[in-house]
């Protein structure tokens, strides 16, 4: 039973965390349905923002947060006015390859820049582990499930009370309404990408911070697919719960069947879990129902 | 200068090479194709043989993304599918590598079946997710099922032997190449001809209007992933064929994206843009690398951006013809020739 809680906590807590880098992608889906392939990209690359100012420049951990949230909305910004601009109205394999092209410049550019070695962010958070009841979670995992919730939270609450969240949020709704209504339906576009940028990077400095940096990774930007999915594309309510879902599967089949099969059901478990949802609910559990019947 | 357009008979009408000159210059082609392996060293031998291979999967790949427009994301899966079955086959049966190839493409394209089930409910994203997801699984296959696949260790086959000769040099599977590129590219041209090409561009174009014309999406959109895939597996079975061993790490995701991008870049739907994709993308690579060598008399650490670099110069490709050619490389081949074709005039 223990085994079970300690499964289930630490799926929690990633599930956390990969529901913030699903917020990331279902803000830029939801304004501009744009399915971002680089979302993994743009945490990694907030996340070595965050390691220039810290580690070689010196900076504490606050002003280098904001750092990383001006360098990640100016790379938001700047993809969407010079590459996705031109793509709107395209056919999706278009979208989707402009993207994934735009992931391997990122990880390429990467790469020359800050080399393919670990980096580690200098120790922000206490790091004895948290223990709760006779549950002990590791102080990193915990923190960075803290400080997801935290930023999940704030942008819900931009979404539901801000003038530009609701602003968003109409545009996501009917683009044509909006425009109407006297919204700058361009700078929403423009708006979400850099909210979306800024969300994504939050979740690499978790990921960073619980695991190091590198080049790839990006590489957990492909767990927010059955996350999205699982969660309905355009739902933010929806990344959350799916989130946690995808969190604690991966965490209990990791446990409990990598040693029949010899290691790697962490990574495979929820794309399985997205291929039976898809079967019996292509638009996911809170999507909406728009979804063509051939 | 080519005025006009007189066809006299049927044959001429149906004729895939209509003129003098294309059947003339498609002469030269197959000239230089069986002159190539007597003069070219074996480096050079080595790239064909590889851009052969990429070849018959981009036109795979064509067949599926760019006539019928499902994008998958699970073509090196195939492509890895139709490896194993070689490299089984061979090993555990002893079967004649001529009789592994089309085995091996057809349990790619049953796999490709399988997959491509899904779409009878979704499309376009969704459908694109779940060919992800397949990737993912199958590769998850190749490394845990070690008692077929032999694990991250992979297999090692013995060099193929065919009508009683043995395959073991670049030189010698050049002629196997050849020929395959040259029956899948034929079959894929002529594929266009008939109902099933046809219902495949329509599919693309407008899934609903191709339906009320009496198409049957959902067993169409099967035999697209089937035909696709079926290229993919002999694809596989020629990497297995060529290279002898193979290992879970020859078929990631990554290598999916590289197909997508050779088609994208060559021209989505287009054959001879899947034929210059492939070509492209597999001496891209190469080029960098040998450009990088010129400049490391003046910067000795040049050879160390390479891999970055190559990544840096893949994407930037991807979104370069995407936003300026999106009809690729066979597009501006066309204008070229029109260009010549005209010359000295405009129009």
């Amino acid at each position: 039973m223990d085994f079970f809680l300690l499964l289930l906590t630490s799926g929690i807590a990633v599930g956390g965390i990969y529901a913030l880098i699903a917020l990331g992608f279902v803000l830029i889906y939801k304004a501009t349905s744009i399915i971002n392939f680089a979302t993994g990209e743009f945490m990694m690359i907030g996340a070595y923002i965050f390691y220039t100012c810290t580690v070689l420049v010196g900076m504490p951990a606050i002003p280098a947060f904001l750092m990383v949230m001006a360098g990640a909305g100016l790379l938001g910004l700047l993809v969407e006015k010079t590459i996705l601009r031109h793509m709107l109205g395209q056919p999706t394999i278009s979208i989707v390859m402009v993207t994934i092209g735009l992931s391997s410049i990122l990880m390429g550019l990467a790469e020359i820049i800050w080399s393919s070695d670990f980096k580690s962010f200098p120790p922000l958070f206490p790091r004895a582990p948290i223990v709760i009841g006779n549950l002990i979670i590791r102080s990193n995992l915990f923190w960075g499930f803290v400080v997801a919730m935290i930023t999940v939270a704030i942008f819900a609450l931009i979404f539901k009370y801000a003038k530009i969240g609701v602003a968003m949020r109409a545009t996501a709704g009917d683009q044509m309404a909006a425009f109407s209504m006297g919204i700058n339906v361009r700078s929403m576009f423009t708006l979400a990408w850099i909210f979306g940028s800024m969300a994504a990077s939050i979740g690499g400095l978790i990921i960073g911070n619980i695991g190091g940096v590198q080049p790839n990774l990006g590489g957990v930007g492909l767990k927010i697919f059955p996350v999205v999915i699982l969660g309905g594309l355009d739902s933010i309510g929806g990344a959350v719960i799916g989130g946690f879902i995808v969190g604690i599967i991966e965490n209990l089949a990791g446990g409990y069947l990598d040693s029949l099969v010899g290691g790697g059901v962490k990574n495979v478990a929820p794309f399985i879990v997205l291929v039976l949802i898809l079967m019996f609910r292509p638009y996911g559990l809170f999507g909406r129902k728009e979804i063509e019947r051939l | 200068m080519r005025i006009g357009d007189y066809k006299e008979s049927y044959a001429a009408d149906e004729a895939v090479f209509s003129t003098p000159t294309s059947r003339f210059w498609l002469g030269v082609l197959f000239a230089a194709m069986a002159a190539f392996p007597f003069f070219a060293g074996d480096y050079l031998l080595y790239m064909a043989n590889i851009t052969g291979i990429a070849i018959v999967a981009a036109l795979g790949l064509n067949i599926l993304t760019g006539a019928t427009g499902q994008i998958s994301l699970g073509h090196a899966a195939f492509i890895g599918i139709g490896a194993y079955t070689s490299a089984i086959l061979t090993n555990r049966f002893g079967l004649p590598y001529l009789l592994c190839l089309p085995l091996a493409g057809l349990a790619a394209a049953f796999f490709g079946i399988l997959v491509g089930a899904p779409s009878m409910r979704m499309k376009g994203l969704y459908l694109c997710i779940t060919t992800l997801a397949a990737q993912v699984i199958f590769e998850f296959l190749f490394v845990h099922w070690e008692t077929l696949t032999g694990g991250i260790r992979g297999l090692n086959v013995p060099a193929p032997e065919v009508f009683g000769l043995k395959i073991d040099s670049e030189f010698s599977f050049y002629w196997i190449t050849a020929v395959v590129v040259i029956i899948a590219a034929t079959v894929s041209r002529n594929l266009f001809r008939t109902r099933m090409g046809r219902a495949f561009i329509a599919i693309r174009d407008r899934d609903i209007s191709a339906e009320l014309m009496g198409i049957n999406l959902f067993r169409y959109k099967l035999y697209a992933f089937a035909i696709s895939s079926f290229l993919a597996g002999i694809a596989g079975s020629l990497w297995v064929g060529h290279l002898r061993s193979i290992t879970p790490e020859h078929f990631p995701l990554h290598e999916s994206i590289r197909y997508l991008a050779m088609i994208i870049v060559g021209g989505l739907g287009n054959i001879l843009g899947a034929i210059y994709g492939a070509i492209f993308m597999t001496m891209i690579p190469e080029l960098l690398q040998s450009v990088l060598k010129y400049f490391e008399s003046m910067f000795p650490q040049a050879m160390a951006f390479l891999f970055p670099l190559q990544t840096v110069v893949f994407g930037l490709l991807i979104v370069v013809f995407l936003v300026f050619e999106p009809h690729g490389l066979a597009e501006i081949w066309c204008r070229i020739k029109n260009f010549f074709r005209l010359w000295p005039f405009k129009h």
